[in-house]
């Protein structure tokens, strides 16, 4: 679809999805709080150290992680290195182009990584081989397969069922027995769109290309806020800002219960 | 927050912090509007160790050509930090941080200016950060948009923000380096000051949902002083002019 076809269209169903809003509704008949349906698969990728494919509607996103020695950073010399990158490959979207990662895939591997981080998720500090010399590199990579909207959601998901289900190669490097990677905490991220005056969650693609701004946020499982990141050019009021806060707590807790510890 | 540890004792038995701040107590602020011959607009902010300059060209055409938008200008701002602004020497180029950074601050700056009015074109505005001492995309986005009004480009309001964040337990303004290194949190917060419209808004670390509404509030209560530092720095460059002009 060219740019010109594409803004007709969108700015038809603006009006409709705006509409419905007012009403009440969306555009596929979820409430406002509400996510698509999540499918995960676990371990998708055998030879990555641990994977998760995520489906949320009919955004596909697969993330892997791979694990292996490496020097530790000089200012942070008895802990172990995480690292995440997103890639938004061509297949995923007619808007989507080859080549290095731009600013959009970017900002989707710093806001995933900073959930991760700042939630100290991984217990990198048990990641140490030998102090200040030896320690695991974990790198996170996210490639995007479909793009139908809500990129952050799926790869936060995606990323940190990955991770839990993570093994270190350790023989493979002659470091011992392998072992589970040591997990702290499970951070669960959720984003709103804001289309008019609404807010909605888990937004669609139909929803993403109207909306006029964004807003993620990580929390985990008691309630402590670790990443929020505003998007797009739009604005947010201070109480739609706290608004938001307080319903990703809750709806974060029933994404980590369904959808990250299910199966322990 | 980079997470390091330390022995340092950032806050005291007298409630003082590391530069003998009080925890809602900004650090000295310097703006400066018209710093630069070739620009179109610009301005220059100290704030603390801070030293930044922000300059504006345009509306001019847009390069590369593909980027035009027949409907608006495209508002491009890039955040750039010279190699020597920093402790460890940065390479210099743009890094992933600066490509968020300056999205999110084209973001900020998009939702004031009137790009209707310049179909076509490209306001370009440059960030230059010359010395770093925590808060630099707040003070690089505060001086943006003096140097956009400064350039006599349309705008709602001009926009201003200030960061807040936790400081052992402590929810304490404007964050400096050490407290930013070795911190527990860091809320940068920016707004429409007429509106109180929220147009950046970012936080990591940890923080209760109480904190980050403390935080938030204390966070826009300062950029509302920072607003006025902002309209006085273009006061006094016109007033001058105007003073010439008489004389």
């Amino acid at each position: 679809m060219s740019k010109f076809t594409e803004s007709v269209v969108s700015e038809i169903k603006k009006d409709y999805i705006q509409k419905l809003l007012s009403q009440g509704s969306r555009l596929d008949g979820r409430a406002y709080d509400e996510f698509r349906k999540i499918e995960i698969v676990k371990n998708f990728v055998p030879r990555a150290c641990g994977s998760a494919l995520v489906k949320i509607g009919n955004t596909q996103v697969l993330v892997g992680v791979k694990i292996e020695p490496g020097e530790p950073f000089p200012d942070t010399p008895d802990t172990g290195v995480l690292s995440t990158n997103a890639e938004l490959v061509p297949l995923a979207s007619p808007t989507f182009e080859a080549g290095p990662p731009g600013e959009e895939a970017i900002e989707l591997a710093r806001v995933v990584d900073r959930g991760i981080r700042e939630s100290k998720a991984v217990d990198l500090e048990k990641l140490v081989i030998k102090p200040g010399e030896l320690v695991w590199v974990v790198f996170v990579d996210i490639h995007v397969l479909d793009y139908d909207g809500n990129l952050f959601d799926a790869s936060a998901l995606g990323s940190i069922i990955a991770l839990k289900n993570s093994i270190i190669p350790a023989s493979k490097f002659n470091q011992g027995d392998d072992f589970p990677l040591p997990m702290n905490h499970y951070p669960a991220t959720v984003t709103f769109a804001k289309i008019g005056d609404n807010m909605v969650v888990d937004p669609n693609l139909d929803e993403e290309n109207i909306a006029h701004a964004r807003i993620t946020i990580s929390s985990d499982e008691s309630g402590r806020i670790h990443a929020i990141q505003k998007g797009l050019e739009g604005t947010f009021k201070i109480e739609e800002i706290k608004n938001a806060i307080s319903m990703a707590i809750s709806i974060g807790n029933k994404l980590r219960d369904e959808y990250i510890l299910k199966g322990d | 927050m980079s997470g390091m540890k330390t022995d340092l004792k950032l806050i005291d038995e007298n409630g003082k912090r590391i530069d003998g701040r009080g925890f809602d107590e900004l650090r000295p602020i310097k703006i400066e509007a018209g710093v630069l011959e070739r620009a179109d607009g610009s301005a220059y902010i100290e704030w603390g160790g801070n030293k930044i300059i922000a300059a504006v060209y345009g509306p001019r055409e847009v390069y590369p050509k593909h980027m035009q938008d027949p409907s608006k200008a495209v508002l491009r701002a890039r955040y750039n930090m010279a190699a020597f602004s920093v402790d460890e020497r940065k390479k210099p180029g743009p890094d992933r941080r600066s490509i968020e950074l300056s999205m999110v601050i084209s973001n900020a700056l998009s939702s004031v200016v009137f790009l209707e009015q310049f179909p076509r074109t490209a306001i370009d505005v440059f960030i230059e950060v010359l010395q770093a001492d925590a808060g630099t995309r707040i003070a690089g986005l505060t001086a943006a948009s003096v140097a956009l009004a400064d350039a006599g480009i349309p705008m709602k309001d001009l926009i201003v923000g200030c960061a807040a964040g936790k400081v052992e337990n402590t929810i304490v303004l404007d964050l400096n380096k050490e407290e930013d290194n070795f911190g527990q949190a860091d809320l940068p917060v920016a707004i429409i000051p007429r509106t109180k419209d929220v147009v950046l808004f970012q936080m990591d670390g940890d923080m209760t949902q109480e904190e980050i509404d403390k935080a938030m509030d204390m966070a826009i209560n300062a950029a509302m002083k920072i607003y006025d530092l902002q309209k006085d720095a273009l006061k006094r460059k016109y007033f001058s002019i105007v003073q010439e002009d008489e004389q």
